[in-house]
Order: structure tokens, then C-alpha cells, then sequence
């Protein structure tokens, strides 16, 4: 697909024996010289896979028989169409859980950047701390405070939300783990400080005498917040969503560890493809759709949300 | 500073109008504390309808803050606000018919121009903006510029804007905080002339804030001169200048040659008063402090009131002046005029302004001189008070 035509040709690695007088040139090489490092990473780590992975998902074969290149893009469809309820599901898990995260974020972002006063580093600190323990761990964490006969679930089911829940169809049998609503929670906590940050930092760079200026303008503070604040912080808004939503879309670790087999997404495929079936065709054509929705999603996004009009 | 007699001849518009109309403002006891520091002393103060009032000050004496309380971005520790009839204390900013322009502007940086300026009449539900946008852009003359956005604008442009996004909405009051502070001394003059070309237009009163004597000078009907938190002295420019009623209005307001004096005795309406071995004579009437014989008075002269000839044509100084012998320590030619520093035994750096008509080669650093000026040009003030308060190291 697509993704095909980021195949590099070598890097352009000139370094010509510099001739007498030549230091302006020298100069004018600096910022590739400097950029080296960066594209080195890219071509290793990123572009060199890239490569190999377009190849494999055109390739039949057998693990015995091994697997040869012979251009069956065949495996794209064949894929897609068995597992297109797994790309629907992964978006629709991932949107919710950044519009839940924008939900959550926005208000706490705000509150630091404007509110917090000396309290502000504490609770940026909050906001990161989760991170010093791994992913995983977190998510099992989870796996605890959502269990059958834990609190959390028995103080739902007194309260009778859980009827609620199941009546939406998110949860089921008095139960929270295993269903819709526990995948789309652990989605939102674990990528919830991608959007605080970015939310933050747009905020806290805004003028507090914009507020003060709207004000006396005769705006009230709730059309201060929408005519001033929250479109001053736009890129952030986009910054926070697209670090959620693009990691979320992709993620497995969530749907596996809180969800039944029905909550699978489309990250636990590909997963399985390669590590459990390993059937790698398949696996690679699968991960090269995925890619490609969320880059037509994204700048489907970037483009409304760059140039709406704000007033 | 003759012309700046102008602006009191006609008719400052509260004259004509009662201080109950709309556009006064009238601050009583207002006061501000951040905990146990005083921003702002309580103070009273009525600024007339339709007048341009300027609130002069050096840097951190309350100016800002006294600003903000009749914006009502700061609550007051105590006292009122009242504008026109109504009190306004309670009331929050988007509810006083009031406007500011900001220290820095605060132009609202995701909107060009034209939406800035549309701000308050489209939070006001007003329907149709276009006409008066475009009327106050031409006002200030930016009609071009309608679709750019703050950031492409020269700091001179964006405190144009700031100004017509504040006029737009017809404030009773307009608040100004420095909105020149950050121009160049030539754009600054020449806004100075465009912001009082359009107070007279429009014809609100306009409360303006600076710590530029001058610019207060040129622009206002009347200061109000602060101090740490207080009012020193309120009146017309041409009368602060004249008649200051304490030493840091007499050294904040232009420069003051303040000699140390003792009262001798009266003769008429004069007071007589000696300066070492000399004598000097001032009208009683100018004199604040009420004094008797043996007080001690600080006697002011500006230094462009003062004649200087050189001691060897003493003789030639008409009878009835007051007469100061010295010797020049310092010259500074100016262009318009020579400024002298004359130290004399009693009182030490005294400032001279000459008009360069007929310069005399013989007013060079260390020539003997005679300064001369008439008696009534002395103003008299309390001698304790610290005779440096409020100069200005230039
Ligand atoms: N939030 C605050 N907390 C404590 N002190 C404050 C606060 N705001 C202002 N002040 C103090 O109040 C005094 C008056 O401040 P203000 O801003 O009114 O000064 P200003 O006259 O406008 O000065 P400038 O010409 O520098 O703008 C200053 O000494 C300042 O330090
Ligand atoms: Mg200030």
C-alpha cells in the first residue's frame, strides 16, 4: 500500500575530502551532520522494518515451506474482511476513551494551569507518577480494583448502576471485568497523562490577562472559557487526543488484560498472528491497514481541526 | 507648557454636566492591602465626566492597582466605587460600563484584527458589527490591517487596536494603563496626540495611567499625582507645575531647585527669608506651610524661571531680584537651550535652563555668575519633608 513508498534509497552520505578554504561549505553541512543520529534511528528502527514488513504481507507460504515474495496482496482483503469487526471496535474503544480522557484531562489541565497556585508542581507530579511503575503492572492493578467481589464492583451493584451499565450494554452478569466498559476504562487511565500534558503546557502558556481583557470585554467567564481560553488551547486539544487516540487504537495489553474475548481488538490480532499462529502474512497485512486508518483519520482530523473556524 | 493651558479654557466637560452623569467616576475611601502591605491608601477622588485624567506616579506606587479596582479586576480591602449614579463595588467586570486598555495589551492572539475589535459588541448580542468595526478601524486608522493578526502588527498598530476594541463599546469610562509604555519616544509622542484627538472626539472620560510626567502634561485636563499609595496632589497641569505643594511634586513634575531657607520676617505681602548671608523674598500666598519668623522653609525655583549673568555684569541686575552668586560646575548644550549646574555656598547644584538667544562665550564650567529671577516665581514648602522625594535621576 502506501506505506510501500516510504522505501529509502541510501542515505545520501556525502562527506567529499573538503578542499582548502572550503569552511563555508564545511558550515553549511553542519545541520546534516547533525540530523545523522536522528535519520540513522529512523532507517534502523523504523524505515528497515517498515521495509520488511511491507514485504512479508505480500508473501505466501509456510513456516516449513518457508515464505516467498510472490505479490499476493489477496492477503489484505482476506484479512480485512475477517477481522474488519476488530478494526471497528479498536476505533470506537479509542475514541471513546480520548473523548473521555479530554473529558477528564481538560478540567485538571485547567485547574493546574490556573488554579492549583502551589500545589501545581504536587499534582504535576501526580499526574506523571504512574509512569514510574510499568504498564502492565498498572493494568493488572486494574484487574484487582475491577474484581467480581471487589469494592468498586459492590458499591456499583448496590448503587444499582450496574443495571444501568448492562442495560447499555457495556457490562453484563453484575459483572465489570470482562466487559466493554473495563477495556475503555483501563484504555482511558493508562493513556490519560498523554492528554493532561499537552493540555497543560498550552494552557499554562496562556496570559491570564486574556481572561482579564475578555472580561471586561463582557464576556462571563463560561464564554471567556469558549470564545478565549479553550481556542487558545486548541493545539493542544489536538496534541493530547492524537497521543491518546493513536496509541489506544493499536493497543492490546488493555483488551487482554480486562477484557473477555469478545472485547478483543484489533492490536490482540495482529499480536496473536505473530506470536501464537504465526502467521505472519497476515499479521503484517493487518498491521499496515491499521496504520493506514489511523493516518486517514488523523489528518482528516488535523485539517478540521486546523482550519475550523473558531469565532 | 503654554499650550497646555488649552485644554482648561474650554471647558473641561464635567463643568457643564453635574458629577451625577454618566461618564464621572468617584472613588470614596477606596483602598487596597496585600496582607499586612498597603497597594493603595484609602482614597477619595472624583474624576469629572468627559475629562481626561491621568494618574501619575513612579513605579509601584498604586497606579495599576487603583486602575483595577475601578475595573473591578481587583476587589478593594474597603471603599466604593461609584460610576455616574451607580455603584459599582459589587459588580463584576463584564457588568461595569467600563473598558481598559491593558499595560501590554492582551490582544487576543487567535483572532485578526477585526475580530478583536468586534469582541465586546458581539458578547453584548449586538447584530450587525460590520459598520461600527469598520468605523473605529478607521478611527485609528488600521482599516487595512482588518484581517491580520496581532502578531503581524507593530507594537505602535496593536496598542491602536487595543484602544478601538476598547472605544468600540462606548464605555462610560475608558481605562488606560500605560498603553504607550512600550513605544519608542517618537510614536509615543506621536500617540499621545492621537489618543487626545480622540478623547476630544469622542468624549469620554478617559482615566489614563503613566509614571511620564510629560505624557501626563501634554495629554491630561487634570493629574493626580501618587506617592506611595497616596494622592499628593490633584489639580491642572499648569498648576502642579506652578504651585506643587510638596517637594516630590516639585521634583516629579519637571525639575525644582529647592533652597534650604530660614524665614527672616514679612515685608507687605512678601516673605522674607535669608540663605546663609543672602536674602531671598517670595509672595506669601505661595508659601503652603504657614510660617513665622525663624521657621525653616524650603524655597523653590524652576530652573527656566532663573537668569544667569556672569558676576563680572552683577551690577547689571535690575533692583527687587533674588539674587544667588555661584560658580558653573557644569554646561550641557541642548539644542534649544544650555543647561547649567551652579554650586553656590548655601545651596549646592542648582539648575539653570537659559534660552539660547545671545550666548555668552563667558558661561564656561568654573566662571563666577550671579543668578538672578523674580520673587514671584519662589513657592515656599515644608522644610520637613526629605527635599529629594520624587527626583528623577535623569
Ligand atoms: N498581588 C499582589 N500581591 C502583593 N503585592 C502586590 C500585588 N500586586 C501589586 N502589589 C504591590 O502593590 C504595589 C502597587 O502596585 P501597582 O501595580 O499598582 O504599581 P504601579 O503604580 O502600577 O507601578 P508600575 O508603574 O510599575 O506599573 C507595588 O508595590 C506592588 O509590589
Ligand atoms: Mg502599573
Amino acid at each position: 500500500m502506501a506505506a510501500l513508498s516510504t522505501a529509502p534509497a541510501g542515505a545520501p552520505a556525502e562527506v567529499p575530502p573538503v578542499p582548502p578554504g572550503a569552511a563555508a561549505r564545511r558550515r553549511r553541512l553542519v545541520p546534516y551532520w547533525l540530523l545523522l543520529p536522528g535519520i540513522l534511528w529512523l532507517l534502523v528502527f523504523f524505515a528497515a522494518p517498515m521495509v520488511y514488513q511491507a514485504s512479508t504481507s505480500v508473501q505466501t507460504g509456510s513456516l516449513e515451506t518457508g515464505y516467498q515474495v510472490t505479490w499476493h496482496f489477496a492477503t489484505y482483503w482476506d484479512a480485512f474482511r475477517e477481522y474488519d469487526v476488530f478494526y471497528l471496535r479498536s476505533l470506537i474503544y479509542a475514541g471513546i476513551a480520548t473523548v473521555l480522557c479530554l473529558a477528564i484531562g481538560y478540567p485538571l489541565a485547567y485547574t493546574i494551569a490556573f488554579k492549583a497556585g502551589r500545589w501545581r508542581n504536587v499534582l504535576l507530579v501526580m499526574v506523571i507518577a504512574p509512569f514510574f511503575t510499568s504498564f502492565l503492572i498498572r493494568t493488572l492493578a486494574w484487574k484487582t480494583i475491577l474484581a467480581d467481589d471487589g469494592y468498586v464492583v459492590t458499591v456499583l451493584d448496590k448503587l444499582h448502576i450496574l443495571n444501568v451499565t448492562a442495560s447499555l450494554g457495556i457490562t453484563a452478569d453484575d459483572r465489570v471485568l470482562a466487559t466493554p466498559l473495563a477495556v475503555v476504562c483501563g484504555l482511558t487511565y493508562n493513556f490519560l497523562p498523554f492528554m493532561i500534558l499537552p493540555l497543560y503546557s498550552s494552557l499554562e502558556r496562556i496570559d491570564p490577562r486574556l481572561h482579564e481583557a475578555a472580561g471586561d470585554l463582557y464576556a462571563r467567564p463560561f464564554t471567556t472559557f469558549r470564545k478565549v481560553t479553550f481556542p487558545i488551547s486548541l493545539p493542544g486539544v489536538v496534541a493530547g487526543t492524537l497521543l491518546t487516540f493513536i496509541p489506544a487504537s493499536g493497543d492490546y495489553i488493555n483488551a487482554e488484560l480486562l477484557g473477555s474475548p469478545s472485547e478483543q481488538m484489533i492490536g490482540n490480532v495482529i499480536q496473536s498472528k505473530f506470536l501464537t499462529v504465526l502467521d505472519y502474512p497476515t499479521a503484517a497485512a493487518l498491521s499496515f491497514m491499521l496504520m493506514a486508518a489511523i493516518l486517514v483519520i488523523v489528518s482528516v482530523y488535523i485539517r478540521k481541526a486546523g482550519t475550523e473556524e473558531l469565532v | 507648557m503654554t499650550q497646555q493651558t488649552a485644554p482648561l479654557a474650554d471647558e473641561p466637560a464635567g463643568a457643564r454636566n453635574p458629577a451625577s452623569a454618566g461618564g464621572a467616576v468617584t472613588l470614596t475611601g477606596l483602598g487596597k492591602e496585600y496582607g499586612d502591605f498597603t497597594a493603595v491608601h484609602p482614597l477619595d477622588l472624583t474624576i469629572p465626566e468627559g475629562s481626561f485624567f491621568a494618574l501619575l506616579g513612579a513605579s509601584g506606587c498604586g497606579k495599576t492597582t487603583t486602575l483595577r479596582m475601578i475595573a473591578g479586576l481587583e476587589d478593594p480591602s474597603g471603599g466604593t466605587v461609584r460610576i455616574g449614579d451607580q455603584d459599582v463595588t459589587g459588580l463584576p467586570p463584564y457588568k461595569r460600563p467600563v473598558n481598559t486598555v491593558f499595560q501590554n495589551y492582551a490582544l487576543f492572539p487567535h483572532l485578526d484584527i477585526y475580530e478583536n475589535v468586534a469582541f465586546g459588541l458581539r458578547r453584548r448580542g449586538v447584530k450587525s458589527v460590520k459598520g461600527q468595526v469598520e468605523e473605529m478601524l478607521e478611527l485609528v486608522e488600521l482599516g487595512h490591517l482588518a484581517r491580520r493578526k496581532p502578531h503581524q502588527l507593530s507594537g505602535g498598530q496593536q496598542q491602536r487596536v487595543a484602544v478601538a476594541r476598547a472605544l468600540i463599546n462606548h464605555p462610560k469610562v475608558l481605562l488606560l494603563d500605560e498603553p504607550l509604555g512600550a513605544l519608542d519616544l517618537k510614536l509615543r509622542r506621536q500617540m499621545q496626540l492621537e489618543l487626545k484627538r480622540i478623547q476630544t472626539e469622542v468624549g469620554i472620560t478617559f482615566v489614563h495611567v503613566t509614571h511620564d510626567q510629560e505624557e501626563a502634561m501634554t495629554m491630561a485636563d487634570t493629574i493626580a499625582v501618587m506617592n506611595a499609595g497616596r494622592i499628593e496632589q490633584l489639580g491642572a497641569p499648569t498648576d502642579l507645575y506652578e504651585n506643587p505643594r510638596t517637594t516630590f511634586v516639585a521634583n516629579f513634575l519637571g525639575q525644582s531647585n529647592l533652597i534650604e531657607a530660614q524665614v527672616a520676617g514679612t515685608s507687605g505681602d512678601d516673605l522674607l527669608l535669608s540663605v546663609g548671608d543672602g536674602r531671598l523674598a517670595m509672595p506669601t500666598a505661595r508659601c503652603v506651610p504657614s510660617v513665622r519668623a525663624g521657621d525653616k522653609l524650603l524655597a523653590g525655583v524652576r530652573p527656566e524661571k532663573i537668569s544667569i549673568v556672569h558676576a563680572d555684569d552683577a551690577a547689571e541686575v535690575p533692583e527687587g531680584r533674588n539674587k544667588i552668586t555661584g560658580r558653573i560646575v557644569d554646561a550641557s548644550f541642548i539644542g534649544v537651550s544650555t543647561q547649567y549646574v551652579v554650586n553656590s555656598p548655601w545651596c549646592p547644584e542648582l539648575a539653570v535652563f537659559a534660552q539660547n538667544v545671545e550666548r555668552d562665550g563667558r558661561l564656561v564650567p568654573g566662571a563666577e555668575v550671579v543668578l538672578h529671577w523674580s520673587p514671584a516665581h519662589t513657592f515656599g514648602l515644608d522644610a520637613a519633608q526629605d527635599i529629594e522625594a520624587g527626583e528623577v535621576n535623569a
